[in-house]
């Protein structure tokens, strides 16, 4: 399968890169990023995890009859999407002070990106569900099936095939947008390779490794949701 | 929580709209050098050589795929060892325009695929030159799925102008740590950024809206 082999690739040239790094004079920086990249990928976890979350009630809320909940999710998706991220990790990390609410600079973050791709998420999950056609809702009341299977064994299955290439962009944006919670004193990779820079005028190498880093976080959620996809969608004809 | 208005209305909002100026030029000059950038992005990868449309797609995809704030970092302190030294505004906007160039490659690329191969052979034997194939046949059916795509990526050009205050721009975010580290509060400051930026994106956000339905209703009969 092509995805596996692309993801073996990039593990190999991960590994050879590293140690290549390792043994060569990089390995005087080379420490402090990877730890730095420990942290992002705690921060990317944690907050895709809210962000699913978030995505899935704010999208499900948009279709509620209850008109508060309605509300609330269209006024949460809008001030997400409307504000800038790094506006909202600042207000987050150095506002919430003034209500008493003291967050630690990883909660911030987390909560921060999370929110944030949720509001994105929940516009993926709203058109997902809105793209199963309306025919399979009536077939599903002319064949008599429950509205509970019709949800769950009708509606779900296809709107998860369809919203996930979505969420993985989604994903791969979010992982890019941890960098910014370098801006709440957090040692991400970013901040970590800002303080190598300064520390040994390395500019080329230290950043070259910090977007290598990135760019393998991305590749890695490319091809997994591509298999995720490719799982999702195997029971139907291909569309050529 | 203290909200003080006086503080508000004297001290943060002139600056805020000062630095406003700044966030606005940064976001047209990016947006403008973007769809220049792009064009050309495009045009190299739909090339027939194949080494220069490889390449061109790998750089692409990797722009794409590490983060906009690395790149300005990148930029910021690798140009000056090549002995380009530019002011931060221009080295930021440089990065912003570079990171959505390759977005709106892709952007023009759906567009120029969505036009049916028939209009190319129906050009060819109607004996039409290329200049007006293009200017007549392929763009205007290739704008309608292109302009609202890109006024997205003009709302989120200037949504991340915030990350121009990592190197020292004096935009709006940059202008909002400064009141709060020069007077210890950040309550008004950062919210007013926060406002301006919302109010700023619902506002863009209906105008492409109307710009799509013009689009649709005029060049599109």
């Amino acid at each position: 399968m092509k995805p596996r082999v692309a993801i073996l690739a990039a593990l190999g040239a991960f590994i050879i890169g590293l140690s290549v790094a390792t043994f060569a004079e990089l390995r005087i920086f080379l420490q402090p990023i990877l730890r730095g990249a420990v942290v992002t990928l705690q921060i990317s976890i944690c907050s895709w995890l809210l962000f699913l979350a978030a995505s899935f009630f704010a999208g499900l809320g948009r279709f509620q009859k209850n008109k508060i909940i309605r509300w609330t999710s269209t006024i949460y998706i809008e001030v997400f999407r409307g504000t800038s991220l790094l506006v909202i990790l600042f207000w987050l990390f150095f506002v919430m002070p003034e209500f008493g609410v003291f967050l630690s600079p990883f909660l911030a973050g987390v909560i921060g990106v999370g929110l944030n791709f949720g509001g994105y998420g929940a516009e993926v999950v709203r058109g997902a569900l809105t793209a199963v056609p309306v025919g399979q809702k009536e077939a599903a009341v002319a064949l008599n099936i429950k509205p509970r299977n019709y949800v769950f064994r009708i509606l779900v299955p296809q709107a998860v095939a369809i919203m996930i290439p979505g969420m993985v962009n989604l994903t791969i944006e979010l992982i890019k947008a941890t960098a910014l919670v370098s801006a709440i004193t957090l040692v991400d990779i970013t901040y970590a390779a800002v303080q190598q820079n300064q520390l040994h005028f390395r500019t080329l190498e230290v950043f070259s490794i910090a977007l290598l880093l990135y760019y393998c976080f991305a590749q890695f959620v490319r091809f997994g949701g591509a298999a995720l996809e490719e799982r999702f969608t195997r029971h139907l004809a291909k569309r050529h | 929580m203290d909200w003080r208005w006086d503080f508000t209305f004297e001290i943060v909002l002139p600056r805020m709209i000062e630095a406003a100026g700044v966030t606005a030029w940064a976001t047209i000059a990016s947006f403008i050098l973007a769809l220049i950038g792009g064009l050309i992005l495009m045009l190299l990868k739909q090339s027939r050589l194949v080494w220069i449309s490889r390449p061109v797609t790998e750089i692409i995809e990797f722009i794409r795929a590490t983060p906009l704030l690395v790149q300005i970092f990148f930029l910021f302190f690798l140009l000056p060892e090549f002995g380009i030294t530019l002011p931060p505004l221009t080295t930021g906007i440089l990065a912003i325009a570079i990171y959505n160039s390759a977005l709106c490659a892709e952007v023009y690329r759906a567009g120029f695929e969505a036009v049916p191969r028939g209009q190319w052979e129906a050009c060819v034997a109607l004996n039409i030159s290329t200049y007006r194939t293009f200017r007549d046949v392929i763009v205007p059916q290739s704008l309608p799925p292109v302009i609202p795509a890109l006024g997205n990526y003009l709302v989120a050009i200037f949504k991340e102008t915030p990350l121009l205050s990592f190197v020292a721009v004096a935009e709006i975010m940059q202008i909002s740590k400064l009141i709060g580290a020069e007077y210890y509060r950040f309550t008004e400051a950062v919210t007013i950024a926060g406002i301006f930026f919302l109010v700023m994106s619902l506002v863009a956000a209906m105008l492409i809206k109307m710009v799509e339905n013009y689009v649709r209703k005029r060049i599109i009969h």
